[in-house]
């Protein structure tokens, strides 16, 4: 059990991707994939993340062999693979559908890959064995494909794509087809998983929250192109764009005019009030630039005093915390309050304040 | 540009696939040779007319040969060899002949130095095969006791054999329209042209109508009654399992001269059955089940809400048939028309047996090559003429209607449709139906009789003579023959369409137009129209060069007919059940690091295993009823049921007939049955849909 796995997982690298497809209505050629620079270290679980139509799964396939790139090269443990055909590539893919092989049992489909490789018998039944440990499914060999329920039918095409030790895994959103709560249960059990066993994962979603919790590193990307890339936290509450801002979570923009740049902050005119940004290093804007300010719901405080006078519009009670929209001058806030049970509850139409610690706003 | 790359890594990676790439050459390439080049051939025939010169061999017979150069000079060094030779013709003359070194794939011009081993000489003779003649063994005339005359008939002449007598048929290749006026002004052709359409048209009405009623009843019509329902099954399984001429002999058994009902019951002497009348009959009931079955599924796609509408707003329910489901079952109805009239127009052995003096293209064709006059080039251009219907009746049908179909009539019905329970639309229409499929299933049950009574119209006691004298005529060869060329082309059939279907619906390459359509397209193609194909393809090898010429006359040409007749059958069923299968299910195999050929074994294959089950048995069926292609091809060295079954026809001995039909009903029914068992034993839809032990 203790090394499931003893192959070094490898990196993955795309320096300048493309992919050309053709709109099947107007027929005119349009990059699906533009442009894709990445570098995956060895070992880090990394989620390509953004709407539908965005590229992530192309790019996926493109890195999987389906597709062939038609810029750039694609490097895989520093090797260049754009002309291996998917089964020469040393990666291994968990699909949306599972595609687990219906005319076979559960041992049988994990045992395929290593069928293929030529592995010994008895190997193949020990590690098949171990690996089902691993997803927790032991006693589960002599079941056909269709008697699992979903999440065990998942942990099947988990097993199936792990017994092969791929360089990189890769997996095609692949638990849109759970219900919610067995979804938070398996992306919990994936990363379990794979941090147990060091190994590379590539990781395909268009659910946020799902991206942050799994991931190493998000790259969020639009239109083809990447978006922005970094930790969660860094993406979370560090967006280079209103895109990014807004797909990650809830967000509220407050635009102002600059008024002052320090080494250390950036002091931005809203409604004629300063409010203070923390910013980092050496900031372009010159006072009198328009500027926006980028602030998540759960970091705004509501109160009878703070920084700008705000009135409430809806107030709502949900639970885990206080729903608050309120009109800041033109803009509407959101606020989450949590925890409201000892403090003041503000009604629909009352006048506050809303104010927020500088370091957990952000400057677009 | 841009889009190059993948592209070129495209290719890359498919020809780093050598099963794959192997695979599609070779498929296409026995797709081009036995379905596009015996079809190709036939216009080339019909264009290319071919006049013959004669040259007498004299000069060879008495070993006084002439070599030269091309130009008449005497050969040397590196010279191509001619051989002189006096023309037979009225005119006189000389003609210089090349001579061949060897026999070979292509035959190449001796030179003066390699003239040590045999000299041949191309020779092409009557039944139109080229032959390289050894120049010396020629020079021995009284070996080859043969001679040609110029009309192109083989003489056989065994005495008093002059090397005067031996000629050397040589031809000249000429390009002319000639073929196609010549039919056009021919008076058989048009009368048949003409019959082919009207049989098409009254035939495809025919069964549409009774199609539509049979449809109608089963979807709209509650019937109470289990009997009925097993008898509308019994219907529409009964012409795929028995051979297409089956109806028309118990067609002259019941309605005949001397038939049961037309003499014994009704006492009418002298009936006529055979002519128009006989087939349209016969052919109508053969294919208005296939119409039924489209029917059926059209209907059943037809939202109930919709009628239910137009009821609501006052329609009676003729009314509403009238104005929406018939507008609406329009283009399906139009589909259905005509893929009966291409059947139609296709069938051969029931206008063969019961069309008397009617004639139809296909027979006219049959005839023009079998019969007397062996008027090759007319019989090529006649079979031109027939595909040109057919393939296009087929374009609008594949193209046109059948997109229109799924336009109207998409997804499925949203509710169950109440039935219709008035006693006044119930009984009429249901009975109608009954009496159909009683007269239907009558029809069939003449045969075994035919075969069991003495002596059909005078003497009905039981007998088994004609089964006795079936088997002492060649009867086991027959069904040894036919079992066993069938059973070969089954599997071979089986896993071609497979491979087909998985190439067509799966993957991606050039070329994958082509082999959808050509496989489709033999489904166009009138079976004696491909006989014609394969005699003028093969007799004298491809492109007359003597490749593959070995195949023609042997058992091989006829598994070959078999897989290409069935090819359509095979790969049609099989595109839909791969269509299916989630894609994901074999890129996962594939990026496991299956290549393409182990992709289709362990995964594509088993999950397809019902499709190819039924191929096997389908294409078992269709080559054992199998016979407007293989009639043309069949050569004594092989006796097949369905010939055996026309000649005896032919000659009236309706009694050996009815013997060989019922044992062949037999032999596809007990075919038909072992598929389903086997299907429901070890097919995959159970194991992997059923939930048995969960």
């Amino acid at each position: 059990m203790a090394n499931l796995i003893d192959k070094q997982p490898k990196g993955v690298e795309l320096r300048g991707i493309s992919k050309i497809y053709k709109d099947p209505k107007t027929g005119k050629d349009f990059y699906a994939v533009h442009d894709v620079s990445l570098d995956i270290a060895p070992g880090s679980f990394v989620t390509l993340l953004g709407p539908s139509g965005c590229g992530k799964t192309t790019t996926l396939r493109m890195i999987a062999g389906f597709e062939s790139p038609d810029e750039g090269e694609i490097y895989l443990g520093g090797q260049p693979i754009n002309e291996l055909t998917p089964n020469k590539r040393d990666t291994a893919m968990v699909f949306q559908s599972y595609a687990l092989f219906p005319h076979y049992n559960v041992f049988d489909n994990v045992a395929y890959g290593l069928r293929l490789r030529k592995v010994p018998k008895d190997e193949i039944q020990r590690r098949v064995t171990d690996i089902l440990a691993l997803v927790e499914l032991s006693g589960m060999e002599a079941r056909m494909t269709n008697q699992l329920s979903g999440g065990q039918q998942q942990r099947v095409a988990l097993a199936r794509a792990l017994v092969v030790e791929p360089g990189v895994l890769l997996f095609d959103e692949p638990l849109s087809n759970l219900d919610a709560k067995l979804r938070v249960q398996m992306r919990t059990e994936i990363r379990r998983i794979q941090q147990k066993l060091g190994i590379t994962a590539i990781y395909v979603t268009h659910d946020q929250s799902e991206a942050m919790s799994i991931s190493d590193n998000i790259i969020l990307m639009r239109g083809g192109v990447i978006a922005q890339m970094g930790t969660p936290m860094e993406i979370y509450y560090k967006p280079n764009s209103e895109f990014v801002a807004d797909f990650i979570g809830e967000c509220n923009f407050l635009k102002g005019r600059v008024r002052e740049v320090t080494a250390d902050q950036t002091v931005i005119d809203v409604d004629g009030r300063p409010v203070a940004v923390a910013t980092e290093g050496a900031r372009q804007e010159s006072a009198g630039s328009e500027a926006e300010i980028v602030l998540r719901p759960e970091a705004i405080v509501i109160g009878d005093e703070g920084m700008l006078p705000c009135k409430v519009e809806l107030s709502c009670f949900m639970g885990s915390y206080q729903n608050y929209h309120v009109r800041v001058g033109e803009t509407l806030v959101k606020i989450t309050d949590n925890c409201p049970v000892n403090k003041k509850i503000f009604d629909v139409g009352d006048s506050a304040f809303i104010s927020f610690d500088k370091h957990c706003a952000h400057l677009l | 540009m841009a889009a190059r790359q993948s592209a070129r890594l495209e290719r890359k990676k498919f020809f780093g696939d050598p099963v794959m790439v192997v695979t599609i050459v070779v498929l296409i390439a026995l797709l081009l040779l036995f379905i596009v080049y015996p079809l190709a051939i036939l216009l080339v025939d019909s264009v290319l007319v071919r006049d013959t010169e004669l040259c007498s061999a004299e000069a060879l017979a008495s070993g006084e040969l002439a070599f030269c150069t091309q130009d008449g000079g005497t050969p040397a060094g590196r010279d191509a060899i001619y051989v002189k030779l006096p023309l037979v013709s009225e005119e006189g003359g000389e003609k210089l002949v090349p001579l061949y070194s060897r026999i070979s794939l292509f035959p190449r011009q001796a030179k003066l130095e390699d003239a040590d081993g045999p000299l041949y000489l191309k020779v092409v003779n009557a039944t139109d095969r080229t032959a390289w003649q050894d120049v010396r063994k020629l020079m021995e005339v009284s070996k080859t006791p043969m001679t040609y005359k110029p009309n192109g008939r083989l003489i056989k002449k065994t005495e008093g054999l002059e090397p005067a007598d031996v000629c050397v048929q040589l031809r000249k290749n000429n390009w002319s329209l000639d073929a196609f006026p010549r039919i056009f002004k021919d008076y058989t052709f048009n009368r048949a042209l003409r019959n082919t359409l009207l049989l098409g048209m009254l035939t495809g009405f025919g069964s549409l109508v009774i199609g539509l009623l049979f449809a109608y009843v089963d979807v709209y019509v509650r019937i109470r009654s289990r009997f009925i329902k097993k008898l509308f099954d019994v219907v529409s399984m009964l012409p795929v399992v028995s051979p297409p001429f089956v109806l028309s002999l118990s067609m002259v058994l019941l309605f005949g001269n001397s038939g049961l009902i037309t003499r014994k019951i009704l006492g009418i002497y002298g009936a006529k059955v055979y002519g128009m009348w006989g087939i349209v009959i016969v052919q109508t009931l053969t294919f208005f089940p296939v119409v039924y079955l489209m029917l059926k599924g059209l209907l059943k796609n037809i939202d109930p809400s919709m009628e239910e509408a137009a009821r609501d707003m006052g329609a009676t329910r003729l009314k509403v048939f009238t104005t929406v489901t018939l507008p609406l079952m329009l283009p399906g109805l139009g589909n259905a028309f005509l893929v009966t009239f291409i059947e139609s127009v296709a069938d051969f052995a029931n206008p063969m047996i019961i069309g008397g003096s009617f004639d139809t293209l296909a027979t006219t064709i049959y005839l023009r090559i079998t019969g007397g006059t062996y008027d090759i080039t007319g019989a090529a251009a006649m079979a031109v003429v027939l595909l040109c219907i057919t393939l296009i009746l087929f374009m609008v049908q594949k193209y046109v209607l059948e997109a229109r179909t799924a336009a109207t009539l998409t997804g499925k019905a949203s509710r169950v449709r109440m039935l219709i329970e008035d006693k006044s639309v119930r009984y009429p229409l249901s009975s109608l139906c009954m009496l159909m499929s009683v007269f239907v299933v009558l029809m069939y049950i003449a045969v075994p009789f035919g075969a069991l009574f003495k002596l059909w119209g005078r003497d009905y006691s039981l007998t088994f003579k004609w089964f006795a004298k079936m088997f002492s005529e060649g009867g086991w060869k027959a069904f040894k023959d036919s079992f066993l060329l069938s059973i070969i082309a089954s599997p071979i059939t089986a896993l071609l369409s497979m491979i087909i279907s998985y190439l067509v619906v799966k993957r991606k390459f050039r070329g994958k137009g082509f082999i959808e359509f050509t496989s489709m397209l033999a489904m166009a193609v009138p079976g004696t129209v491909l006989g014609v194909g394969f005699i003028r393809g093969f007799a004298g090898g491809v492109f007359r060069t003597g490749f593959l010429q070995g195949i023609y006359g042997t058992g091989l040409i006829l598994i070959i007919v078999f897989v290409v007749r069935s090819l359509p059958v095979g790969t049609r069923s099989g595109i839909s059940a791969l269509r299916q299968i989630d894609k994901s299910i074999e890129e996962s195999a594939y990026d496991l690091g299956a290549g393409s050929g182990k992709v289709f074994t362990s995964v594509t294959l088993p999950l397809i295993k019902d499709s190819f089950f039924s191929g096997l048995v389908t294409t078992f069926v269709r080559s054992i009823t199998a016979i407007s292609a293989v009639i043309l091809l069949v050569t004594p060295r092989y006796l097949l049921i369905t010939c055996r079954i026309n000649e005896y026809a032919e000659k009236g001995e309706f009694g050996v007939a009815c013997a060989y039909a019922t044992i062949l009903i037999m032999i596809t029914y007990a075919a038909i049955m072992i598929m389903n068992l086997v299907i429901d034993r070890f097919g995959t839809s159970r194991k992997i849909n059923g939930k048995e032990g969960a």
